[in-house]
C-alpha cells in the first residue's frame, strides 16, 4: 500500500497541466468568470478541443477512440480539469448513450454516433422519466408501435435536460403493454427535428432554464434507430444507470469548490474577525472538508479495484449518495458565507464598463440559485433513496 | 498508488484471524474478563512465540519483521473484529513503537522483550487534568547526582494493570502546557515511590490512575533527549489513532454483520424485520460509514510518515471521521436489533461498548475536528 504517484503519472500530469493552460478557450473562460450564460458553442469548444486531442473520452475502450489510461491517470485528469474549472463535457452522449451503443449497438449505430459523439459535434439528451414514472422508471407510458420500418412514438417525456439544443435523444419507449414492465419497453435514439417532437421549457426555482418536457406526437423512428432488441430496452437502461453513476461523485470538483470556499470565509468578516475564525462556521468547513476526504479515499479505492479489471458495481451507488450530499452541502455553505449578499438574485453579467454600484462580492454571485439549483442531484440519476434500495439489495443482500 | 496489501500482510491477517476464530470466542473471551487475571496471558504468548504478531510491525535490527503502519492496520482490525483486550496497541504500537526511535541499550533490549512477549509496557501520558492534551504535563523530573527524581501523577494509563514498565512523559523544564521542556522516563512499576490503583474500563479492559511520590531512578531511565519529547510522543499517538481507527473498522464491521444477520431472523408482523425499507435504508447507511471509516483509515495510516503537520491533519480528520461512525453505527446497530441489544448475553452489546470507547479514546471527534481546523488553517 501507498499512496504516491508513479514518476510515469507524474509526467502525465504536468502534460495534461500545461495542455489545459495552453488550449483551454479564452473567451468561454471570461464568461465563466463574469458569470456570463454559456451558449451550445460554448459547451462544446473545449470538447472539441479535447476530441481533436484524443482526449474526450477517457472512459471509453481504445476501440471506440478511448484514451487507454490507466485508472490513476483517469483521477489524474478528471483532477486537473476539476482544478482548472474547465466546462464539463456533458454526459448524456459520451457517459451515457455511447456505453449503451458501444455494448449492445449494431455496427452501423456505432460508426454513426459514436465519432460525433467523440469529437462534440453532436448534443445528445436523455428521455427517460415521464410526469407518472420518476423512480418507478418502468412504469413509463410513451407507446411506440410498429407500422412497417417504423416505430410511431406517442408520449411525454419530462425533466430532459439542455433538450433546447439537443440533436439526438435517447428515448425508453413502451413497445409491449401486455407484457410484465420491465418486459416491455425498448430503447431508441431519436432525432430531435423529427416531426412531432416539441421541447418546452421548465424554468426551475433558480431562474434557469436547464430541464423541458418533450411531446413526442406521432414521431415516426426508423426501426433502424432501435438499439438492442425489441422490449430489451429496460437491459440498455439498468447498463446505463451504472455507467451513470460512475463519476458522480464529483470529488475534484468538490475539491476545488471547498478550497475557494475557504479562501472566501477567509476574507469575509464577521464579529470583526475572518468569518473563518468562527468556531461555528470553522467546524461546518472542517467536516465538511473531512466527509470529501472519506469519499475521495473510497473512490480512490474503487479505481484500485478497477484497475484490477473489475467494473464500477453497485457500490457505485455509495459514491453518488456521498457525493451528491458534499455537493449540496457546499452550497449551503457558500450561501451561509455570502451572507446578505446571497440575496440579490442576478441573471447574466453586468456590462463591461458599468459605472453601476456593484452588487456583493463577486462570490456572492448567483449562491443561493446555485444552492436551489443543486437540490436536484440527489434527486436526478435514481434519487438517493433509490440509490440506497439499489446498496441494501446488490451488496446487503437484503 | 496502491491499495493493496503485500502477501506478508495478507498471510498475517490470515494466520491471526484464524487463531482468534480458533481461541477467542466469545465465550472465551467472557470467561477470561471475570477471571482475576482479567486477560488470558496464553494468548499473548501465542501472539508472540506462535505467530511472531507482536514484531511484524518492528524493525528487523530489534528483532521484529520490519513491516510498518499497515501490519499495524492489519492486526489491529483483526483485534477489533474478536473484540481483543490484550494490549497490543499499548504495549507494541505506543511503547515499541517510541523505543524503537530512541538510541539507547536499555530501549534496545525493551523492544526485543515485548516482541518475545516477555515485557508489557504501557505509555503513561495523561494526566488527571490533561484530557487529550499531551503536553499538558505536571509531573516533575529532577535532576539529581545519580540520576532522576519523579513526583507527579499519571491518569487512565490503559493496560497499567498489566504492564511490568511505564513510559512516563516529565516535565524537565517550562510550564504545565509548554510544548518544550517535556522528557520521557522508563519506569518499572514496582520501582519505590511508583503507587497504583488498578480498575477495569466499561470495555472489559484495565487501567490505572499512577502516583509518582519521589520516584529516584538511574540516568539511563531518561529515553532520548532531554526536553524534546513531545514531537515524539506526538508522533506515537497518531500512530496509535491510525491504529485505533483499525480496530474501530474491525469492531464496526462485526456490528453491521450482526445486524444484517439478525434482521434477516428476527420476524415481526409476519415477516422479517429486514424487509422494511426503514430498517435497510439504515443499514445502508450504517454500511456506508463503515466503508468510508476504511478509507479514512487507509488514508490516515498511509499518511504516517508525512511530515509532522500533514501527518497529524490527515490522522485527527480520520479519527473525527471515525468517531462520528463509531456513534452511528454503534447507536443504530442496538437501536435495529431492540430490547436484546441491550443484554450482556449478546455480543453485540460488547461490541457496542467498545465502539463507545474507541470514539473518545486518543481524543473526541471535537478534539481531533478543532486539531484539524488549526493545521488546516
Amino acid at each position: 500500500m501507498n499512496l504516491d504517484f508513479s514518476p510515469t503519472d507524474l509526467a502525465f500530469r504536468d502534460e495534461v497541466r500545461s495542455f489545459i493552460a495552453e488550449a483551454y478557450p479564452a473567451d468561454v473562460r471570461a464568461k465563466q468568470e463574469s458569470g456570463a450564460d454559456l451558449t451550445k458553442e460554448d459547451y462544446l469548444a473545449w470538447h472539441k478541443i479535447l476530441g481533436a486531442k484524443g482526449w474526450s473520452a477517457p472512459s471509453w475502450p481504445v476501440e471506440f477512440g478511448g484514451t487507454g489510461w490507466t485508472p490513476v491517470q483517469k483521477f489524474i485528469f478528471a483532477e486537473e480539469l476539476a482544478f482548472a474549472g474547465t466546462v464539463p463535457i456533458l454526459p448524456f452522449g459520451m457517459n451515457m448513450v455511447a456505453p449503451v451503443i458501444q455494448a449492445f449497438g449494431t455496427e452501423e449505430q456505432k460508426a454513426r454516433h459514436l465519432p460525433p459523439i467523440l469529437k462534440g459535434d453532436v448534443w445528445w439528451c436523455q428521455g427517460y422519466s415521464e410526469p407518472g414514472a420518476g423512480s418507478d422508471l418502468a412504469s413509463l407510458t410513451t407507446r411506440a408501435v410498429r407500422d412497417g420500418d417504423h416505430y410511431i412514438v406517442n408520449g411525454q417525456k419530462t425533466w430532459t435536460t439542455m433538450a433546447q439544443f439537443a440533436d439526438w435523444g435517447f428515448f425508453l419507449v413502451r413497445t409491449d403493454p401486455a407484457a410484465k414492465k420491465q418486459e416491455g419497453i425498448s430503447f431508441l435514439l431519436i432525432d430531435m427535428k423529427t416531426p412531432g417532437v416539441t421541447v418546452r421549457p421548465i424554468i426551475t426555482l433558480d431562474g434557469a432554464h436547464e430541464v423541458n418536457e418533450v411531446w413526442l406526437e406521432d414521431v415516426r423512428v426508423p426501426v433502424e434507430n432501435r438499439v438492442y432488441e425489441e422490449n430489451k430496452g429496460w437491459t440498455c437502461a439498468k447498463f446505463l444507470l451504472a455507467h451513470e453513476r460512475s463519476g458522480i461523485a464529483g470529488v475534484a470538483r468538490s475539491k476545488r469548490g471547498l478550497e475557494k470556499l475557504r479562501a472566501v470565509a477567509a476574507n469575509e468578516t464577521e464579529h470583526g474577525r475572518p468569518l473563518m475564525q468562527d468556531p461555528y462556521f470553522a467546524r461546518k468547513m472542517a467536516e465538511l472538508e473531512i466527509e470529501l476526504l472519506a469519499l475521495e479515499y473510497t473512490e480512490l479505492r474503487g479505481l484500485a479495484r478497477e484497475g484490477e479489471g473489475k467494473g464500477p458495481g453497485p457500490e457505485t451507488s455509495l459514491l453518488k449518495i456521498k457525493g451528491t450530499e458534499i455537493q449540496q452541502r457546499a452550497t449551503e455553505l457558500a450561501m451561509e458565507a455570502a451572507g446578505p449578499y446571497a440575496a440579490p438574485h442576478l441573471l447574466g453579467a453586468d456590462e463591461p464598463g458599468d459605472n453601476a454600484l456593484a452588487i456583493g462580492p463577486h462570490h456572492a454571485r448567483g449562491v443561493a440559485d446555485t444552492y436551489f439549483n443543486v437540490r436536484k442531484t440527489s434527486i436526478y440519476g435514481g434519487s438517493n433513496e433509490i440509490q440506497r434500495n439499489i446498496i441494501a439489495k446488490m451488496v446487503l443482500g437484503l | 498508488m496502491d491499495f493493496n496489501f503485500s502477501d506478508e500482510q495478507r498471510m498475517l491477517r490470515d494466520s491471526l484471524s484464524s487463531l482468534l476464530a480458533d481461541q477467542y470466542s466469545f465465550d472465551a473471551r467472557k470467561a477470561a474478563l471475570a477471571s482475576p487475571e482479567g486477560w488470558r496471558p496464553e494468548i499473548w504468548r501465542s501472539l508472540a512465540q506462535d505467530l511472531g504478531v507482536l514484531g511484524a510491525a518492528l524493525p528487523e535490527e530489534l528483532g521484529g519483521m520490519g513491516g510498518g503502519p499497515v501490519d499495524n492496520l492489519v492486526v489491529m482490525e483483526e483485534l477489533g473484529k474478536a473484540l481483543v483486550v490484550e494490549p497490543y496497541l499499548e504495549t507494541v504500537v505506543m511503547a515499541a513503537g517510541l523505543l524503537k526511535r530512541i538510541d539507547s541499550p536499555l530501549a534496545a533490549e525493551a523492544v526485543g522483550k515485548i516482541i518475545a512477549g516477555e515485557l508489557i509496557a504501557a505509555l503513561a501520558w495523561g494526566e488527571p487534568t490533561s484530557r487529550y492534551d499531551a503536553s499538558d504535563v505536571s509531573t516533575k523530573a529532577v535532576k539529581t547526582a545519580q540520576g532522576w527524581t519523579l513526583n507527579g501523577r499519571k491518569a487512565v494509563v490503559t493496560a497499567g494493570p498489566l504492564a511490568h514498565q511505564f513510559i512516563v512523559t516529565a516535565r524537565t523544564s517550562g510550564d504545565q502546557r509548554d510544548e518544550a521542556g517535556i522528557s520521557l522516563f522508563l519506569v518499572d512499576k514496582d520501582a519505590p515511590g511508583v503507587v497504583t490503583r488498578d480498575y477495569v474500563t466499561v470495555d472489559g479492559r484495565q487501567a490505572s490512575e499512577i502516583g509518582l511520590d519521589g520516584v529516584t531512578l538511574d540516568a539511563d531511565a531518561l529515553l532520548g533527549a532531554e526536553g524534546e519529547a513531545l514531537p515524539l510522543v506526538e508522533r506515537v499517538l497518531d500512530e496509535a489513532r491510525a491504529a485505533l481507527c483499525a480496530e474501530a473498522v474491525g469492531v464496526m464491521g462485526q456490528l453491521v454483520a450482526q445486524t444484517l444477520d439478525y434482521t434477516r431472523q428476527r420476524k415481526q408482523f409476519g415477516r422479517p424485520i429486514a424487509e422494511f425499507q426503514v430498517l435497510q435504508h439504515r443499514m445502508v447507511d450504517m454500511f456506508v460509514q463503515h466503508e468510508q471509516a476504511i478509507s479514512m483509515t487507509y488514508m490516515a495510516t498511509l499518511k504516517l510518515d508525512l511530515p509532522a503537520p500533514e501527518r497529524a491533519k490527515a490522522v485527527s480528520a480520520a479519527k473525527a471521521f471515525v468517531g462520528k461512525a463509531l456513534r452511528f453505527v454503534g447507536q443504530n446497530a442496538v437501536q435495529t436489533h431492540g430490547g436484546i441489544g441491550l443484554t450482556t448475553e449478546l455480543a453485540l452489546s460488547h461490541y457496542f461498548k467498545r465502539a463507545t470507547m474507541i470514539e473518545t479514546e486518543l481524543g473526541s471527534v471535537d478534539y481531533h475536528l478543532s486539531r484539524y481546523q488549526a493545521l488546516a488553517a
